[in-house]
């Protein structure tokens, strides 16, 4: 579906906007999540074929003509392993920023700018 | 200000960018050489129901161990900066419905979730689903009691267990089938297709994955809730 594709890039857009404007650590995973999401959804509409369904073959696909009937697998596939890693990364991210708050008691990115240059 | 246009102008080029590939897109009409070969081998020669649970586990099943490391990269990551002992908190005892209700609770969830792990070659599901359902289990004991203690030394030894349980299946591969059968389900008989016995190893792997993946992210959250 080019909805779902264009979907797709505004959520990665709006995720990038939000990671670029705001100052809240918080706020910048928050963008990070969203430009997540957004992959996950234009991954996941590149393999959508019109008209066919699951790559499951059960009693409703026709098993002589499965590889006309189902929707590419490889896309789905991905985009299962990439949601469980997105959320173990962002919990590592925000474990990081509860140290940065514990150490500097501020979530305010202009707070931190060792690395600035 | 002309930060804010730095901002604008960065993101136009980012449109830009991508302007012309939803443009010229144009969405298959069929599958393409490789997905057709992977539906036409998880029929024939896997014996697997769900196709996106034979590229997973069998075809791309180096990706998913591969998946696997960052993941446990990401729960020593947490485990290492969140490492101090955890504090009792001083909160007030949740009520008694809510302490029964989610040990009640806790128990249908995790069957669920075994369920839906050891069904991933015949169901939508698998592994990483599983995983994540059996951690939302332990995540409503901690939202009922916030000073429960888990039992860490059984968490790591499922951790490390299912870690070199999934290393070791992939290695009997090479040691029955050939060199370059790392991972092959074939070690195991193949069975009927549509029956929960079938797919050779493949719902042992994924029952595998499926515990690395709920003990791994129980330990982030059990590391979390003490903050």
């Amino acid at each position: 579906m080019i909805f779902s594709l264009i979907l797709g890039f505004l959520l990665l857009i709006i995720g990038i906007y939000g990671m670029l404007t705001q100052k809240n650590l918080i706020k910048i995973v928050i963008g990070f999540s969203i430009v997540d999401t957004g992959t996950h959804i234009i991954i996941v509409s590149i393999g959508y074929l019109r008209g066919k369904t699951a790559p499951i073959i059960d009693s409703s696909v026709d098993i002589k003509n499965a590889v006309n009937a189902v929707v590419d697998p490889i896309p789905s596939a991905l985009v299962l392993t990439a949601i469980v890693i997105g959320l173990a990364v962002t919990a590592l991210m925000l474990s990081f920023i509860i140290k940065l708050y514990q150490k500097n008691r501020s979530l305010s990115v202009d707070d931190y700018q060792e690395l600035k240059w | 200000m002309i930060k804010r246009i730095f901002i604008l102008l960065a993101l136009l080029g980012l449109v830009l960018m991508f302007l012309p590939f939803l443009k010229d897109f144009d969405f298959h009409q069929e599958l393409g050489d490789l997905s057709s070969q992977y539906v036409e081998g998880s029929i024939n020669d896997l014996n697997s129901q769900n196709v996106v649970t034979s590229v997973i586990v069998t075809y791309r099943g180096l990706d998913t161990l591969g998946e696997v490391t960052v993941l446990f990269l990401a729960t020593a990551g947490v485990g290492f900066l969140l490492r101090k002992k955890k504090t009792s908190l001083r909160s007030r005892r949740s009520s008694e419905l809510l302490q029964t209700g989610s040990q009640f609770l806790f128990v249908l969830i995790i069957l669920t979730g075994v369920y839906i792990f050891t069904h991933g070659h015949l169901t939508p599901g698998g592994g990483f689903q599983g995983g994540v359902l059996i951690t939302t289990a332990f995540l409503l004991l901690i939202l009922a009691d916030i000073n429960l203690k888990f039992n860490h030394s059984i968490l790591l030894f499922v951790e490390s267990f299912s870690g070199v349980f999934y290393v070791i299946i992939g290695l009997f591969g090479i040691l029955l089938i050939g060199m370059n059968s790392f991972l092959d389900p074939a070690i195991l008989p193949l069975g009927n297709f549509g029956k929960l016995l079938s797919a050779g190893a493949i719902p042992l792997i994924y029952s595998i994955i499926g515990l690395k993946v709920g003990s791994e992210l129980t330990t982030i959250i059990d590391k979390m809730g003490g903050e």
